[in-house]
């Protein structure tokens, strides 16, 4: 069989593929993009030819709701589907997860959570393993790509023998590490009849209270099953007095923090735990530790069940686990010899991600910081996030998605009530708007709030690296599709036209009248759309070749107007007061430093 | 315990860091080694700083590489081999390019880039002129060929470059270090 070095976000596509997955859906989310991108590739070519009648459908969804919602008609519908997200977007498919539970699947599927400890591209850390049990899913975790693989296909078969739907739940670092994986063939399967059996997929209370019963039966004999389940590994290592007890990424860390020292007990199934599992491993050892990163999920399990003492430990609430953090938790001395920090005295400076050079964003936000003292901005969940930072400041409150159109209808009532006559503005992208960011809308110009609502679109959802959406005109698989239009959305909602500005960005003209307009507009809704493609889509690069701005050195004075836009490729020589473009590969020759220059030193050259 | 030889290589968010991760990867996974390698990018392709971890050896458990636990950093961009040091390894190896890339607190004029450091550390710094040898090369864009072509030499390890990179830059990083 072929090996190949996989992330499991790469792996999990292909052990989806290989389970006979036909129908997968999802909105893209760091650190679950990957997973749907691969699926897409899969579908639209596949490694080996497809039996007859066999397929795969893969999509982007507008929310994780919809997304979930997909999938679960599918598996109803007798196709095994899937669905992927970032940890904050099983908040967003919480509802359609839960109940679907209760009504219970025809074909398998898989709910996949990618959450993020240490917050390396998130708003929290939240541990989504406690949804497990909220929710009544059945919960695997993988701890590397060859896992990943196998995991999701064993999800589909477990999914399948108890009708409930399993929730595969993974970290950044094992969606985004990648190790060697043997790869296996896909294996078709024939659709399931879809049976239409309304006492079991409508939850009317009556037929709710009835599959409560049916999913807390089944939960309980996997509870037995897994009890002999391959998913659960017990590592017995000779003349070892302490058992660790520890899942997923974890197992990885633990391994490297105590090596052969402990024995180990890796369980796969982490909901329902089996306890009579961990009352048989423990008994065998002095003490048992928990190794587990996130909140103290499998500790209360192990409290319970456990023959032999439980040393606490500091949990691992905040921050990515390692192997040192394990170390210093339970008192292990360093396992290695000569390991030492290095000592360093000077120190680098910062370098904070920034809005990239020809970004369409950043017209906006130089011409909104330009206002300062007459707005306050609310933002969303996107590239244009980076725009709270300096020089722009150009929002207080961003929490999450399709939140930078609601919040705003909040907050200007309560400057009203404090007289504080500032206009809220509220920005979010395109892909953010179709997620849910139309809701919002409607509701500001159904409640006539006194607010200004800004698309950001730059014809991609470009944050999580280009992904389509419904305003793109191919999708996932690269099939032409409808696209969507916003602007026709926005007037469906009853917004007079006068109201609805479209506006290149990039020019400051157009851009500063525009938010003119809107904080002079003294009630009711303006909407704002910036149009301008992102400096980083592969059509936009080529049409631009070898396009950038050049500051002339005769003419530039040295009077730095045009690093107020913070453009990443523009520097400033203090030596000889000049301005000039260090990064002429990067330049796309927007000419928003063009604009800022008052003495005409900066011109676009090919 | 295993032992494995642990790389940690950053960069600047579109220096073709997590590439020329995956390619030293490939090469190692086919000489037979069990590898990991965790590539946490974030943010990164809006300028930030990159890190990936490569490990291998007889068997690797954990993807990542904590301080003091690298064998080498391998840095595309001055600064940001600064930043890494805390990961080094007592006796292990600073592999740079001597390119400076400024960050926007240094094109903003609130932070000071470090020019100097390499002359004033007593660690076992190497560095190469990657970016140079590849614009000189006729792309720039291929300085991080030029810097798998010294790592596969530091390391010992034969890459079977694929035939769309540019393999005069993967040679000439093999002789520049």
């Amino acid at each position: 069989m072929q090996k190949q070095i996989l992330s499991g976000n790469e792996a999990v596509a292909r052990g989806a593929w290989e389970a006979g997955v036909r129908v997968a859906a999802a909105y893209p989310g760091t650190p679950s993009t990957e997973i749907l991108e691969n699926l897409g590739a899969l579908a639209a070519s596949p490694p080996a030819a497809l039996s007859e009648g066999d397929n795969l459908y893969a999509t982007w969804a507008n929310n994780e709701a919809i997304a979930t919602e997909i999938a679960f008609g599918a598996a109803v519908g007798g196709s095994r589907s899937l669905t992927a997200m970032k940890h904050v977007g099983m908040n967003v498919a919480a509802d359609p997860i839960f109940s679907g539970a209760y009504a219970g699947i025809n074909a398998g599927m898989v709910i996949i959570s990618c959450d993020d400890p240490g917050c390396y591209s998130s708003q929290n850390e939240q541990d989504n393993r406690l949804y497990a049990a909220h929710a009544k899913l059945i919960m695997l975790e993988p701890s590397d790509s060859q896992e990943c693989l196998d995991f999701v296909k064993a999800a589909f078969e477990l999914s399948e023998q108890f009708d409930l739907p399993v929730l595969l739940r993974m970290t950044t670092r094992v969606c985004h590490s990648k190790s060697v994986v043997t790869l296996g063939e896909r294996k078709a399967r024939a659709v399931k009849t879809y049976n239409g059996d309304w006492t079991k997929y409508v939850v009317l209370p009556v037929n709710a209270r009835r599959r409560h019963i049916i999913v807390e039966e089944n939960l309980a004999k996997l509870r037995e099953a897994s009890y002999s389940s391959t998913l659960n590994r017990a590592e017995n290592n000779p003349d070892t007095k302490i058992g660790v007890i520890t899942s997923g990424m974890s197992y990885q860390h633990a391994k490297e923090a105590f090596g052969d020292t402990v024995s180990y007990l890796k369980l796969g199934i982490t909901y329902p735990i089996c306890t009579k599992l961990i009352a048989d491993f423990s008994e065998k050892f002095e003490e048992i530790y928990v190794v587990e990163e996130g909140e103290p999920y499998i500790l209360p399990s192990v409290q319970l069940s456990a023959t032999v003492p439980v040393v606490i430990n500091e949990p691992f609430i905040q921050g990515e686990l390692d192997a040192e953090r394990i170390r210093a938790a339970f008192g292990v001395a360093i396992v290695e010899s000569g390991v030492r920090k290095a000592e360093i005295t000077t120190s680098a400076p910062g370098r904070p991600p920034v809005l990239c050079a020809g970004c369409p964003h950043r017209g906006f936000f130089y011409a909104l910081s330009n206002r300062n003292g007459k707005y306050v901005g609310v933002g969303d969940i996107g590239c244009y996030t980076l725009g709270v930072n300096a020089p722009f400041n150009g929002m207080d409150i961003c929490i999450c998605m399709g939140s930078g159109f609601s919040i705003p209808i909040g907050l200007s009532k309560a400057l009203e009530a404090q007289g504080d006559t500032r206009k809220v503005f509220g920005m979010l992208g395109d892909s953010t708007f179709f997620h849910s960011g139309f809701n919002s809308l409607v509701d500001a110009v159904h409640q006539k709030a006194n607010v200004c609502l800004v698309v950001l679109d730059n014809s991609i959802t470009a944050m999580t690296g280009h992904q389509e959406n419904s305003g793109t005109e191919k999708n996932l698989m690269g099939y032409e599709v409808p696209k969507v239009s916003i602007e026709q959305m926005i007037l469906s909602t009853g917004l007079p036209k006068e109201r609805l500005l479209i506006v290149n960005p990039i020019d400051q003209k157009q851009m500063g009248a525009a938010i003119d307009t809107a904080i002079s507009n003294e009630s009711g809704v303006t909407v704002i759309i910036t149009k301008y493609p992102c400096a980083l889509l592969k059509d936009v690069i080529k049409a631009r070749g070898t396009t950038h701005c050049e500051v002339d050195p005769e003419k530039c004075v040295g009077c730095k107007s045009c690093m107020k836009v913070a453009c990443p490729s523009l520097a400033f020589d203090a030596s000889k007061k000049k301005a000039y473009v260090a990064d002429t590969a990067n330049c796309t020759g927007c000419g928003l430093c063009a604009q800022m220059c008052k003495v005409g030193a900066i011109k676009e050259v090919k | 315990m295993a032992k494995t030889t642990n790389l940690l290589f950053t960069g600047v968010g579109g220096q073709g860091t997590i590439l020329t991760t995956k390619l030293l990867s490939n090469a190692l996974v086919d000489a037979g080694y069990d590898v990991k390698m965790s590539e946490i990018h974030g943010m990164a392709q809006r300028g930030g700083t990159v890190n990936t971890q490569l490990k291998y050896g007889d068997k690797v458990y954990a993807p990542n590489i904590g301080e003091g636990e690298a064998d080498y950093v391998i840095a595309f961009e001055k600064a940001e081999a600064l930043r890494a040091l805390p990961y080094l390894k007592d006796g292990g190896v600073v592999l740079t390019d001597e390119r400076e890339i400024y960050s926007m607190p240094v094109l903003l004029g609130q932070a000071e880039y470090p020019h100097g450091w390499l002359k004033e550390t007593e660690y076992n710094v190497k560095v190469i002129p990657a970016y140079e040898i590849a614009e000189k090369l006729g792309s720039a864009r291929d300085s991080n060929i030029v810097m798998l072509g010294a790592v596969s030499k530091l390391l010992g390890i034969a890459v079977t470059l694929p035939p769309k990179f540019n393999a005069k830059a993967f040679d000439a990083g093999r002789e520049a270090v």
